[in-house]
């Protein structure tokens, strides 16, 4: 494939994330951050994501699963993991965690587990989009490419 | 003496007594035979011996009387000689009789020889023998003395008789009388009439000649007779006073027993009153209920006074008529009315009594008149009723006795029953009880109301509090969201503006870039405020003071409007007073906003016509309010700002209605113009913040309107230019290089983050997961402390009193500032209280950082950030 329509696909695809509301701003912030001297940053910071929402995830179902609910159990991991995607700039993700935040105040079970099933969704759709899009930078770069600056026109 | 006395007096009873029967006889002897012999001789004998015997008499009596023994003597000589003149008559009278006896001669003869010798009776005697003998001729006199004699035979034995019957008839009636208090009374006058009776039987014997015995016991009789009758009268004088007393005695208490009677039929009636006014009065005021007040009441008194018919008349609602409410006898009483105004019910109602009235009024007829020719007397009173409303207590007295009902009672007809005094008084009675009873009933009724009334309205308050509570929460969750929702946009346009900022650029690129920065961040000025609104409302705003360019700031207002001014054709014109100072303390922002919005409305609501925007000092009071005056103080100023167009105007009337919130005037102009209405009312919250006023004068529609304000500012010394991190002029690259940092964030992606946003600003960054960790790690070196407070619980905060603790001079002391998912005011707040020195908004952009750590490093405080 050639560079420019790898970086032309590139930024396609990464504008969409951004309209579908996947990514949001602070993903932005944290490509401004990488430079010379810090060239992974962002791929640093993504897996670190993956890693601790992983674990996070897993607690949940366990607690969730739990007969007697102990949602002082919960709602931390869920602050933790709202923290997480909101530094990150994974917004859907985010926002899903407040939802949930909100259920686990009320202590609805049925809810929670509902929000987890939808966190799982959004967690691994952005998981999933961020894996394609680290693909495509990585091909640019063993092609030889500079990853393009984002030009965004909300 | 006496003893002699008495027997001589007994001498010459003797005499008498013995002398009697001889003068009886001599008058006999006188009166029948004499007349033949010798009429003169007759006559003077005759009245010789009378005048002899009458002086006898008259002497005997004076010398009993005189009780004269002396005299008695001369007397018995008197006697003696009178006896002997007798003897001598006597003598003569037998000589001088045809044929004398011998012993009647013989004792005559010695007789005459020797008077005094002579024993007189036994010559009595025999004279009278003689005679009797002689006299043949006394016979035929006999029986005439002898019926007279007879008759007073016969009536004295009667008398007897009934003497003697008297007595035996008081004792039997008295044996079968009970009561006789005077039985020895009774007694003597027995005693008394027995005697009598006796003497008058014994008088039977004393007709005849008779013996001695028969005087004697004759003599006990008068004598027992005379000392009882004078005993019984002397008693009498004593008795019968007393029994006269009786009789008044008895008298008196018949009347005392009649009076006694009255009276205790006096009380039994009143005691029989009392009772039925109790039985009453339990009826009555066993309830609470209105009507069963009223109808026990009537039937009550109907049973009671065993009425015909009882009858209640209720005031109307309107009150001027009174209704029949209710009856004893009809069960279903038609609905009579009557006027309230009748003489007759202004009569009962003026007294508190009950009033007899006619059974013709219009009030007591109830019934058709049956052909009854007799009704029965009717009675009515007034009843007192309690008129509440709403418990209006200012004019209880009178308004509760303006109201009264009307109770008629009608006796039955054709009885003939007459009204007494006692039912009066019990029908007043019962009125008052009844009265009282239906207050109370009132005043139940009422207060049911009022409560039933309170819980309406405390449901209603409920329903509007939790509206209220809902709009509220509502409101706060849509800011909440929007809050969040709007800022992220302005955050990639700020960002990324800034970003492409630091890029090569065209200076026209420049440019327009540099207005794109301006306008996106005026803004999120603009979001900010719009949105804190309610902050602006709970009087929590507060203004951020800087030092800027005054001038400078004019001139950009102007450069913002100029583009649509322009394009409206619409010349504006800035005067700048030369004595305003260049460099002010203030809020740079807020006041740009302020005359932006002005400016702003002037240009919208203007066709045609100039703009001048009149910048000055005010010193003195011209054209201010008159409520708001302006002192000058040494470092502070008042700016005066007049903006005045040739535009629409505005009708003085509209002023007030301007400066509130999404108020606008109706006119077709300012409506197609558009506007949330919030301007103004923002400029003014702006402005009094400011310690200013602002107002608007106008002349009239169509003739344009001046806008102005004052607001106080401080006049600075400084001549540079700090930027506050909203607006950034130029993008500072201030150097950060080898800033010692620590950052504090249990979530690891965060801690990546912020790391590297700071490693980026080029800071040399120590990263620590958890309180514990940061207090061993913290040093004097680090500059700064970024921790992370999102997590619920108070340790993250506890951690700034442990580094207040560690470091106790201030200029060893790291910044602390805190990370924080919201910015609302009671995180603040917090964050003051634990004595930390800035609050930052996660998730933090590059610029944002920058900003905060050069404000930080250079007034050590950061008042607020995004």
């Amino acid at each position: 494939m050639e560079l420019a329509q790898m970086q032309k696909s590139l930024q396609d695809y990464t504008k969409s994330l951004f309209l579908e509301g996947v990514l949001d701003s602070q993903f932005l912030q944290l490509q401004q951050l990488q430079d010379e001297s810090n060239p992974d940053f962002v791929s640093q910071v993504v897996t670190l994501f993956f890693q601790d929402s992983d674990r996070i995830l897993n607690d949940l179902s366990l607690s969730l699963d739990q007969q007697v609910v102990d949602f002082k159990k919960v709602d931390p991991h869920v602050h933790q993991l709202k923290g997480s995607s909101s530094s990150i700039g994974a917004q859907r993700v985010k926002n899903a965690c407040v939802v949930f935040r909100s259920f686990c105040e009320q202590q609805n079970v049925e809810a929670c587990h509902r929000c987890l099933q939808q966190v799982k969704q959004e967690y691994y759709l952005v998981k999933n989009r961020l894996e394609t899009l680290f693909k495509l930078e990585q091909q640019i770069v063993a092609s030889g490419g500079m990853i393009p600056a984002m030009e965004l026109g909300f | 003496m006496g003893v002699d006395f008495l027997v001589g007096m007994a001498n010459l009873m003797h005499i008498q007594l013995t002398l009697e029967p001889e003068l009886k006889l001599l008058y006999r002897i006188n009166a029948q035979s004499w007349k033949d012999i010798n009429v003169d001789v007759n006559h003077k004998v005759e009245s010789r011996l009378k005048l002899k015997f009458l002086e006898l008499e008259l002497k005997l009596l004076h010398c009993v009387k005189a009780h004269s023994w002396k005299n008695t003597e001369i007397l018995t000589a008197n006697v003696t000689r009178a006896v002997e003149t007798i003897a001598l008559l006597l003598v003569t009278m037998v000589m001088m009789l045809p044929t004398p006896s011998s012993s009647c001669s013989s004792s005559v003869v010695s007789l005459s020889q020797n008077p005094k010798s002579i024993r007189f009776d036994s010559f009595s005697r025999s004279v009278s023998n003689h005679m009797m003998e002689v006299c043949n001729c006394i016979e035929p006199q006999w029986p005439a003395d002898e019926l007279l004699m007879k008759y007073q035979y016969i009536s004295d034995f009667f008398i007897a008789v009934a003497y003697f019957s008297i007595p035996l008839e008081l004792i039997y009636f008295v044996k079968k009388s009970a009561v006789f208090p005077y039985r020895w009374v009774l007694v003597q006058f027995g005693a008394f009439i027995v005697l009598c009776g006796a003497t008058h039987l014994i008088n039977l014997w004393t007709f005849t000649t008779h013996s001695r015995t028969v005087a004697l016991v004759m003599t006990t009789a008068k004598v027992l007779t005379a000392v009882v009758s004078c005993a019984t009268a002397l008693m009498l004088v004593h008795i019968i006073p007393d029994l006269l007393s009786v009789k008044t005695r008895e008298l008196f208490l018949k009347n005392k027993a009649a009076e006694l009677d009255r009276e205790m039929g006096l009380i039994r009636t009143q005691e029989e009153t009392g009772r039925h006014v109790r039985m009453l009065t339990h009826e009555i005021r066993s309830t609470l209920d209105r009507h069963t007040i009223l109808k026990t009441t009537l039937v009550e008194l109907g049973r009671t006074l065993a009425l015909e018919e009882c009858a209640l008349w209720m005031p109307t609602r309107t009150g001027l008529e009174l209704q029949l409410s209710y009856t004893l006898r009809q069960q279903h009483p038609v609905e009579y009315t009557v006027p309230i105004q009748l003489p007759v019910i202004n009569q009962v109602f003026g007294t508190s009594r009950a009033v007899k009235i006619s059974p013709n009024s219009p009030v007591a007829r109830l019934r058709p008149v049956s052909g009854k020719y007799l009704l029965g007397e009717v009675v009515a009173v007034r009843v007192p009723l309690l008129h509440l409303s709403n418990f209006q207590i200012n004019d209880w007295p009178e308004l509760s006795t303006k109201r009264y009902a009307l109770m008629v009672l009608m006796l039955p007809s054709d009885s003939a029953r007459q009204w007494h005094v006692h039912e009066l008084e019990l029908v007043e009675v019962v009125a008052d009880q009844v009265a009282v009873a239906l207050s109370h009933a009132a005043i139940l009724e009422e207060s049911m109301r009022a409560r039933d009334l309170l819980m309406e309205q405390n449901v209603a308050l409920d329903i509007a509090r939790r509206e209220a509570e809902t709009a509220i929460r509502a409101r706060n969750d849509f800011l909440a969201v929007m809050n969040h929702e709007m800022r992220t946009p302005m955050h990639a346009i700020i960002a990324l503006s800034s970003l492409l900022q630091e890029t090569e650029l065209t200076p026209e690129q420049r440019l327009m870039v540099e207005t794109v920065l301006k306008s996106s961040s005026l803004l999120a000025t603009l979001m900010n405020d719009v949105l804190d609104l309610s902050r602006l409302e709970d009087g929590s705003l507060q203004l951020e003071l800087g030092t800027f360019n005054l001038h400078t700031l004019f001139r950009e207002v102007l450069n913002l409007i100029k583009p649509i001014a322009v394009v409206k054709k619409l010349p504006i014109t800035l005067n700048l007073a030369p004595d305003l100072p260049e460099f002010v303390v203030g809020d740079e922002k807020r006041l740009m906003q302020i005359i932006l919005n002005i400016v702003g409305n002037a240009v919208k609501f203007s066709k045609q016509g100039c703009i001048s925007v009149t910048a000055l000092v005010t010193k003195s009071d011209n054209r201010a309010p008159p409520d708001f005056f302006v002192v000058q103080t040494g470092s502070h100023f008042y700016l005066r700002v007049k903006v005045k167009d040739l535009g629409a105007g505005i009708n003085p009337q509209d002023i007030p209605k301007l400066f509130t919130k999404f108020a606008q005037t109706q006119s077709l102009a300012t409506r197609s113009s558009g506007g949330s209405g919030l301007g103004l009312a923002i400029s003014k919250r702006f402005v009094n913040l400011m310690e200013g006023n602002i107002w608007i004068e106008s002349e009239g529609v169509g003739k344009g309107c001046t806008a102005i304000f004052d607001v106080k500012l401080g006049i600075s010394n400084e001549s540079k230019q700090s930027g506050i991190p909203k607006v950034p002029a130029n993008p500072q690259h201030v150097n950060f290089a080898g800033l010692k940092v620590l950052v504090m964030d249990e979530n690891g992606v965060s801690r990546m983050v912020t790391k590297g946003l700071l490693v980026h600003l080029g800071c040399e960054v120590t990263t620590v997961s958890s309180t514990e960790e940061c207090l061993r790690v913290v040093s004097h070196e680090h500059r700064v402390v970024f921790m992370d407070v999102c997590t619920p619980g108070v340790e993250n905060y506890q951690i700034a009193l442990c580094i207040h603790e560690k470091f106790t001079k201030r200029h060893q002391r790291p910044l602390l500032v805190a990370l924080t998912g919201n910015t609302d005011k009671s995180t603040k707040e917090k964050c003051m209280s634990f004595g930390l020195d800035g609050v930052l908004l996660k998730p933090v952009s590059l610029d944002n950082m920058r900003n905060v750590l050069s404000d930080l490093l250079e007034h050590r405080v950061l008042y607020e950030a995004m």
